[in-house]
């Protein structure tokens, strides 16, 4: 009998990384990543799971938000960076190949950003902005996909009777929904958040963490927090990034209760980062 | 606001309820087939051990994990530390039952001592401490609980006067020897499970107002005579 208040995981932790995901949306394998002459990511190889929640944890600087940001190629509009080695991969898919479609991409990896930066348009127009790029037209359907967003983004109770004030005119809490609404609109497959809740106080992030836990019945959620009680409530699996160097990958219940590797250990314990 | 995570709390919570529920029946099954002769009840009780066994296991895996990704602070960290002791408390309990239902199954071999009345009187007293102190856990009854700690020392007294009517046994005829120690040991185990009620009490009073009364004058429950040697210190 193994005792009880350690994981039988504990005696044999070297051997868990990198843990079996099944069903992975997105492989990342061997990837080093450039800006210009300095190298920001180190042979980073994980996979995320379909409709499960994966953090990525570490201290400022350790390349979190680049690695989210291959995601969907968002770093391609950054000059000199680049993807030196590797390749990531989306249902099997190399999304740095020449044929791939970048606004087709990112339809299909949608991002809500650490600033919620809704345009200075009304609630409406914010969450539909997608979908008319994408040339819907068809009223019925617009009204429909706002309904649908923004109750996917537990915002609707909040805002359904002044769909036509400004986006600008919410609370920052609401902001940061309305967001998620305006990615949640154009139905993506993945999710990628870059600290959603840093600029949120407690209740509002509260709102945002349970909107999450409703989110990852229908998408596949990335976040990156510095907020390490947020990732061990929110996430399915956590990944540790010291110094563009995936450290420790596992399950978020290990990872919290029984890193396997030191640096992890005094992270998760605050001790550094 | 309600939380994705408070079912977890919840079924802590019933986890808990649920194991106080076994050991109540253990303790009482054990009693019953000690009363009746029932052997066979008695192995079944031995037998069930296994389960109390299994609920402290999960409630504790269960706490630790809640703590580590739940970060609980004021009374939900209270409630998780609690849950965590009282659990151990009932595991004990557990195994009070299966002592006694053991010494159960060796005494059926022979003709009874005497007729069982205090026995099951402190029993009755000890089972119903155990119960308000787990309803203390429902309904946050903090009079309840002060009252368990009180009623620790009727079962004492008890076990004391048993002690020495069985040494009398004892010393008159030899051959009463090892059925008056069996039955001193149910005594014990009897008188340990009331403690354990004791700590339970302790510890739900403690997350109600999450002030430690153990040690303090409020719950003054031990008798302070030395004469009984079959009581130990509690741990
Ligand atoms: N646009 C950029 N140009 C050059 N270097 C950058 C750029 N963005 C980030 N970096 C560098 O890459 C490293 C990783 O940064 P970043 O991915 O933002 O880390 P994190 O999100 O973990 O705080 C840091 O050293 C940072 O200075
Ligand atoms: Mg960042």
């Amino acid at each position: 009998m193994p005792s009880p208040l350690l994981p039988s995981s504990l005696g044999s932790a070297e051997g868990r990384n990198p843990p079996v995901v099944r069903r992975p949306v997105i492989e990342i394998a061997d990837l080093d990543f450039h800006y210009g002459t300095s190298q920001a990511l180190h042979d980073i190889s994980l996979s995320i799971a379909e409709k499960e929640v994966t953090a990525f944890i570490g201290p400022s600087g350790c390349g979190k938000s680049t690695l989210l940001r291959c995601l969907n190629r968002m770093n391609d509009l950054i000059d000199g960076a680049r993807i030196s080695r590797g390749a990531i991969r989306i249902r099997g898919v190399d999304i740095h190949q020449r044929d791939v479609e970048v606004m087709e991409l990112r339809k299909r990896v949608g991002m809500v950003f650490q600033k919620s930066n809704p345009f200075p348009k009304s609630i409406y127009e914010n969450v539909v902005y997608g979908l008319r790029l994408q040339g819907v037209r068809d009223k019925t359907r617009l009204d429909e996909a706002v309904e649908t967003s923004l109750r996917g983004a537990a915002l609707w109770d909040e805002v359904k009777d002044r769909l036509h004030a400004s986006g600008l005119s919410l609370s920052g809490g609401q902001q940061q929904r309305l967001c998620i609404a305006r990615t949640i609109a154009i139905e993506p497959e993945v999710i990628l958040m870059d600290e959603p809740c840093s600029a949120l106080d407690p209740i509002a992030t509260a709102k945002v963490e349970e909107l999450i836990h409703q989110l990852k019945l229908r998408y596949t959620i990335v976040i990156v927090t510095h907020n390490m009680q947020q990732a061990a409530r929110c996430s399915d699996r956590t990944a540790f990034f010291y110094l563009g160097k995936l450290i420790e990958f596992a399950p978020t219940k290990d990872i919290f209760m029984t890193p396997s590797n030191p640096q992890t250990e005094a992270y998760v314990s605050g001790r550094f980062g | 606001m309600k939380r994705f995570f408070d079912s977890e709390l919840e079924l802590f919570r019933s986890k808990l309820i649920l194991m106080g529920e076994s050991s109540v029946r253990q303790v009482r099954d054990a009693m019953k087939a000690l009363v009746e002769g029932d052997v066979a009840l008695a192995q079944r009780v031995v037998a069930a051990d296994d389960e109390v066994d299994r609920l402290e296991i999960e409630i504790d895996e269960e706490a630790v994990r809640y703590m580590t990704l739940r970060s609980p602070v004021a009374t939900e960290l209270r409630l998780v530390i609690v849950g965590m002791k009282a659990s151990h408390d009932l595991e004990r309990v557990g195994d009070e039952a299966t002592n006694i239902a053991k010494r159960v199954v060796r005494l059926a071999a022979e003709p009874p001592l005497k007729p069982y009345v205090d026995l099951p009187r402190m029993a009755g007293i000890a089972l119903e401490m155990l119960r308000d102190a787990l309803d203390c856990f429902l309904d946050g009854d903090e009079e309840k609980a002060l009252a368990v700690c009180r009623r620790d020392a009727e079962v004492d007294a008890i076990n004391r006067q048993l002690y020495r009517e069985l040494s009398s046994f004892m010393v008159e005829k030899p051959v009463t020897i090892s059925r008056a120690l069996e039955l001193m040991f149910i005594s014990k185990s009897i008188e340990r499970i009331a403690d354990h009620a004791t700590n339970i009490a302790e510890e739900m009073v403690y997350l109600s107002r999450g002030k430690d009364i153990r040690h303090s004058d409020e719950v003054k429950r031990h008798g302070t005579s030395g004469e009984s040697g079959a009581s130990e210190p509690r741990r």
